[in-house]
């Protein structure tokens, strides 16, 4: 039988560990706002000061970076919502011979994700002259095979009959996907797209990879050069950084928590 | 995050695609079975995968037979006199062994966390939804940005780990500078940044289990170890073999973290193979051996997915 000290200490430890694993953000809030002699010091009486983030916006393209992070997102998100709608379609509702063979090559990409093809891909680009260009950083991510899986997924339970009532009302090819179909995999498309851009506006070794000049790079790599160690800046600039580099993507998930924490739940249970 | 969700389900649903009927090949070529429809449907989802994944794939294993002095040079076929280099680089084997402890060190882990997590956010204690945010918040930073933070809590002296350790009056180590330390400390980041991601999978799993099964239990006395041990650990099964084998992917594609805290070092320490691939093909500038690393890590990946399809039940449902 447990003991009421038992349920005490694994209260008492969840409620730690949840202190230890917010313990970076809070750091980075306390530097951020603070003066940096109060960086490595910590007094209840420090004065608060925006200072840090004036230098660390005038340190670096932040806007820039930012922007780029929004249009690589953006050309990602757009184009795999487009493309695995028509490939998840047609790997659930359409009848063909060698269905089994497209499905495994879409399913290679969960296995073999782009990153491990970096050596490859870069020679790819080079070839095609988009090295540096938000183009180049979103290509090899055009097409998601877990957006497909997820949309083969969700389209296969749509029942034959509206897709029949769709057809008699005058409605082919396209128009059903669109009218039919889209509408009711919703939640899905909402799921994906937050685990997409959540994914996208994180992403580092790629974009470090075909990036070269603040034309394209986005936050993640800009990021890496502001606070790598040689270019002296110190901990609360960093910190201020940080902070406005997570800023877009923490307030959105902070409003919408309970929507990204269930869309996560969404996409993994499928 | 994105990439390596529903691998063992993708490998339920390809085994069992439905009434696809083996056509003989003359009728494919007479066309009865062929959809133009479907395969042009595919055709934008396919070419951009076979272009970036199935291609350079192929290419990987060409180039790795091969060679040239530079990339500009034309490269002629050398058998596989990368891999007996291979072979003989220290720092080759050194990778594949921090691979390997990272992995063993990370994993299992990660997944007792990511238990415990979901226990207590699942549990009826205060502020679950509070718990829940704590917990899964590190899912949605960026790693590279993160790291910065983490770089100042493991900096020597200053940090804020040794600060912590010096009021209790002991000395810290040097985090990041000590060759034996350094794979831990990256270990420790690794784990603080997936245990919450992976938490969110039991949740969803422990909210299917009715309550009525441990009531019974309950009734007879059971230690809440013992109920979890007999009845939510066996229960939770099929979750945890989802969430090994994404573990196991993350163990050699996360490295972000590596270009903040240690570039893999002191002399290689915490160095890992995607990292060393990187620096190959991108410091080094040898295509022709980074494309030879690449292949070890797509063998690598392929037995990860031949346990994945061994290990697992096919008959698992979810919902």
């Amino acid at each position: 039988m447990d003991s009421i000290w038992f349920q005490r200490f694994s209260k008492i430890s969840a409620y730690l560990l949840a202190i230890v694993w917010v313990l970076p953000l809070l750091y980075a809030f306390w530097a951020a706002f603070h003066p940096p002699e109060f960086a490595t010091r910590f007094s209840l009486f420090a004065p608060l000061t925006m200072e840090n983030f004036v230098s660390a916006w005038d340190q670096a393209p932040f806007f820039r970076y930012m922007l780029n992070t929004v249009i690589i997102t953006t050309i990602i998100l757009f184009s795999q919502l487009i493309v695995c709608t028509l490939a998840g379609y047609a790997l659930a509702r359409e009848k063909f011979l060698g269905r089994g063979f497209a499905f495994a090559l879409v399913l290679t990409q969960l296995m073999v994700m782009p990153e491990v093809l970096i050596v490859e891909n870069y020679q790819t680009l080079t070839g095609l002259g988009l090295v540096d260009t938000h183009l180049g950083v979103g290509l090899p991510y055009l097409a998601s095979a877990f957006g497909i899986f997820l949309l083969r997924q969700t389209f296969m339970t749509v029942p034959q009959e509206l897709e029949d009532a769709a057809r008699v009302e005058g409605l082919s090819g396209l128009g059903i996907i669109w009218k039919v179909f889209v509408p009711l995999a919703f939640p899905t498309y909402l799921a994906f797209s937050l685990v997409s851009v959540s994914y996208h506006w994180n992403n580092f070794l790629w974009p470090l990879v075909v990036t070269n000049t603040e034309a394209s790079r986005p936050l993640t790599v800009g990021m890496a050069i502001f606070g790598a160690p040689e270019s002296g800046v110190d901990w609360s600039v960093i910190s201020a950084g940080t902070l406005i580099a997570i800023g877009p993507l923490l307030i959105l998930f902070l409003i919408f928590q309970r929507k990204f924490i269930q869309s996560f739940m969404h996409a993994g249970i499928k | 995050m994105l990439k390596n969700r529903p691998h063992q389900h993708c490998v339920a649903t390809s085994k069992s695609l439905g009434p696809v009927q083996p056509a003989p090949i003359t009728e494919f070529i007479m066309l009865k079975h062929f959809n133009l429809k479907a395969w042009l449907l595919l055709l934008p989802a396919l070419s951009l995968l076979i272009a970036f994944t199935h291609w350079p794939t192929i290419k990987s294993f060409w180039r790795s037979v091969t060679w040239a002095r530079s990339d500009a040079a034309p490269a002629k076929f050398v058998g596989l006199e990368n891999y007996e280099i291979l072979l003989e680089d220290p720092v080759f084997w050194t990778v594949l062994e921090n691979n390997f402890w990272y992995a063993l060190g990370t994993v299992p882990t990660s997944i007792a966390l990511a238990i415990m997590m979901a226990l207590w956010v699942n549990s009826k204690i205060r502020f679950t939804g509070l718990l829940r945010l704590a917990f899964f918040t590190p899912t949605i930073l960026p790693m590279i940005t993160v790291a910065n933070i983490w770089l100042f809590f493991y900096s020597p002296n200053i940090g804020l780990f040794n600060q912590l350790l010096a009021m209790i009056g002991i000395t810290g180590p040097n985090w990041l500078g000590d060759p034996d330390i350094a794979l831990s400390s990256l270990m420790i980041m690794t784990v603080w940044k997936e245990a919450g991601f992976f938490m969110i999978f039991y949740l969803a799993a422990l909210q299917t289990l009715s309550p009525e099964l441990f009531d019974a239990a309950k009734v007879e006395g059971a230690s809440a170890w013992r109920m979890f041990r007999k009845i939510t650990f066996p229960l939770l099964m099929p979750t945890t073999l989802f969430v090994l084998i994404n573990a196991l992917l993350n163990a050699f594609k996360l490295v972000d973290h590596l270009f903040i805290l240690t570039k893999g070092g002191p002399n290689n320490a915490s160095n890992l193979l995607l990292y060393y691939i990187y620096e190959t093909a991108f410091s080094f500038l040898d295509s022709y051996y980074a494309a030879t690393l690449t292949v070890i890590m797509l063998l690598i990946l392929a037995i990860t997915a031949l346990v994945q399809m061994l290990l697992i039940d096919r008959k698992i449902h979810y919902r």
